[in-house]
């Protein structure tokens, strides 16, 4: 059974126009993903697609204009608002990108304590940055005064400090060199074998398949497919949706095949299926209805003529 | 802390004070001159009638007014760099005696309406800011709007018609009970004359700090690391003491003392409507009656304590906020 399990969620945005017209904007629209402990699932899809909503959505920390549908699920639990309050830093923890998310006027110690659900925050915190390699001096400083690798690591140390089952990283890993990226990856499988499920939601592909053991592709506001990373091998034929495909080729050392055309900027843009403005493969069929999701070969994909 | 960097900025400031005093008596000085008011003919008053040519030239010639304004103007103010300020000609007693007693009765009232105000409006803009749009926060928002355009003046009039004719809680104005010997003067009595003009300067000064703390909280509780806080769970007044108090204070504080000017401009206005012997009436009536040593004194006294509001607003931001105070220099 799945750690955590997302089912069809859409998130909308109240929007007034000139006047009082009421408009809503999907961003988010009949996403299904889920993690199982000891897995790492990477959401993958391009920056500014509003990835980041599924886990503010998952954490139930959207803003007050936004509207959800769907169900997400914690160990079988269908989470309410009320449930997700009680178990936001508890059970399921949030990775943030940026130092930005750390309170510029405490000192990190003193922050990375408060994440702490145990009994002896101080010892918690030492452990972990030690294990970190953050020197002990580091919980007497600003976040200002931190390098961006030791703000990585104190990100990363909340998420360890809380306990929480369920990990969600927000775009970890933000033009990192190889070993800032090998050491940040390192950190996501670490706790995905201590038995945690991790959700590592990016826009970066080829950290995502490093690390994880199954990809969500994210495209116009929903998983189109979830493969095994496995699946992304070779010319990517194994692969089950065109999209995926084609963001598979577009990578350097697979040819750097472009894909011609832009993502819409919001759900139900497009009729039928939204990715069919680009597809080389759309048919009629494509412009009538939505291709609903489908198991397929162990994974999920959302196309009518994957096979 | 890098106290090398606080000397040297402080040094700075010293160094622009000086600077500022200097421009601001050549200023005065010269502006008094071109005023219409003749100093002896103010001094006299009434009596002018009585007085013969020769008389007033010994008055002018006493005051030292006979003297070219040149000549005026650096007699007073290498009397001034030793610490003599002359003497009032309206109260015939040492400038710096006048402003020490009355600057100490207006310290009281800024003092009283400085706290209150601050206290009151940044609590206000506290609630605000954390029930934004909701009717709490339109009724604080009403209330601050509405007052950010009232005169002084007129909110004063308003509160002395009200409470001291029409209730008759407090007196109508004055700073001490009329007809008592100094002695007889208790610390109620003075308390019972400073609520009427401490209401009228808080009430005005309550605006400024509310509407600025409420913005500055809606820009926090919008900020990255309000969310990830409460993403680690926290919520309503933990995250708010966490992580919001911090970093909405320092710049209320900040405001606070930098509308020292404003407090002292309301401060005239409040003690002329409430006749209460301060800073401010003193000034007005050294404006009036050409004491002119009397009027630079306090011109020189009012911008140093303008001054030092800024003053203190500046080293704040150096020594509470970390990323001055720990980060690469003033
Ligand atoms: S449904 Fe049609 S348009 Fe959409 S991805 Fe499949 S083939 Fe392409």
């Amino acid at each position: 059974m799945p750690v955590l399990e997302v089912n069809d969620l859409s998130v909308a945005f109240a929007q007034y126009e000139s006047g009082l017209r009421r408009k809503e904007l999907t961003v988010i629209s009949g996403l299904n993903v889920s993690v199982g402990s000891g897995e790492i699932l990477a959401v993958v899809g391009s920056s500014g697609s509003g990835k980041s909503l599924l886990a503010h959505a998952i954490l139930g920390i959207l803003p007050g204009n936004a509207r959800l549908a769907g169900t997400i699920r914690y160990r079988g639990e269908t989470l309410t608002p009320a449930r997700q309050a009680e178990l936001r830093g508890a059970e399921l923890a949030l990775v943030p990108q940026a130092v930005t998310f750390l309170d510029p006027l405490m000192r990190v110690g003193r922050q990375v304590r408060l994440a702490a659900r145990g009994s002896d925050p101080t010892a918690a915190q030492r452990a972990v940055f030690a294990r970190y390699n953050l020197p002990p001096a580091v919980e007497k400083l600003y976040p200002f005064e931190l390098s961006g690798g030791m703000a990585r690591r104190v990100l990363v140390s909340t998420a360890v400090v809380s306990g929480a089952q369920v990990v969600i990283a927000d775009e970890p890993t933000p033009g990192l060199d190889e070993a800032a990226l090998r050491e940040t990856l390192g950190f996501f499988r670490e706790m995905a074998d201590a038995g945690r499920a991790v959700m590592l939601i990016t826009h970066d592909i080829e950290a995502a398949l490093r690390v994880a053991d199954r990809i969500a592709v994210f495209y116009a506001g929903t998983t189109i497919e979830v493969a095994r990373a496995e699946d992304f091998a070779d010319t990517g034929e194994s692969l089950r949706h065109p999209y995926s495909q084609a963001l598979w080729r577009a990578l350097p050392r697979n040819g750097f095949i472009p894909l011609a055309g832009f993502q819409p900027a919001n759900c139900n843009l497009v009729a039928g299926c939204s990715f069919q403005p680009r597809c080389p493969r759309a048919a009629t069929e494509c412009a009538k209805a939505e291709p609903p999701p489908r198991v397929l070969r162990g994974g999920m994909v959302r196309c009518h003529y994957a096979s | 802390m890098q106290w090398r960097n606080v000397t040297v900025f402080l040094a700075g400031k010293c160094l622009r004070m000086a600077t500022l005093l200097t421009a601001l008596c050549l200023l005065s000085f010269f502006l008094l001159r071109l005023s219409p008011i003749d100093p002896v003919q103010a001094y006299v008053g009434a009596d002018m009638l009585q007085v013969g040519p020769e008389q007033r030239a010994r008055i002018a010639e006493y005051w030292g007014l006979d003297k070219p304004p040149v000549e005026q103007f650096l007699h007073w103010a290498s009397a001034v760099v030793r610490g003599d300020f002359g003497t009032s000609m309206i109260f015939r007693r040492p400038v710096l005696s006048v402003i020490g007693e009355r600057f100490g009765a207006s310290l009281f009232l800024m003092g009283a309406a400085w706290l209150l105000s601050g206290l009151v409006g940044f609590t206000l803009g506290v609630i605000a800011g954390m029930r934004r749009d909701t009717w709490v926060d339109r009724m604080i928002k009403w209330y601050c709007c509405t007052l950010a355009s009232t005169p002084t003046f007129w909110l004063g009039l308003l509160v002395l018609t009200v409470f001291a004719v029409w209730l008759g809680w407090f007196p109508v104005g004055m700073g001490v009970p009329a007809g008592l010997l100094a002695h007889e003067v208790t610390l109620g009595d003075r308390l019972h004359h400073l609520v009427l003009p401490v209401l009228t300067l808080s009430v005005l000064g309550v605006a400024n700090v509310a509407l600025h703390t409420r913005e500055k909280l809606i820009d926090v509780l919008a900020s990255d690391y309000v969310l990830f806080a409460r993403a680690r769970g926290e919520a309503g007044m933990t995250l708010f003491w966490r992580h919001g108090f911090r970093n909405v204070v320092l710049p209320a504080l900040t405001l606070q003392f930098a509308s020292f000017s404003e407090l002292f401009g309301g401060a005239v206005l409040a003690e002329q409507v409430f006749s209460y012997p301060g800073l401010g009436q003193t000034i007005v009536e050294a404006g009036l009656r050409g004491d002119v040593p009397l009027l630079l004194g306090v011109v020189l006294f009012s911008a140093l304590f303008v001054f030092s509001g800024n003053l203190i607003a500046d080293l704040l931001y150096r020594i509470v906020d970390p990323r001055i105070r720990e980060g690469a220099g003033v």
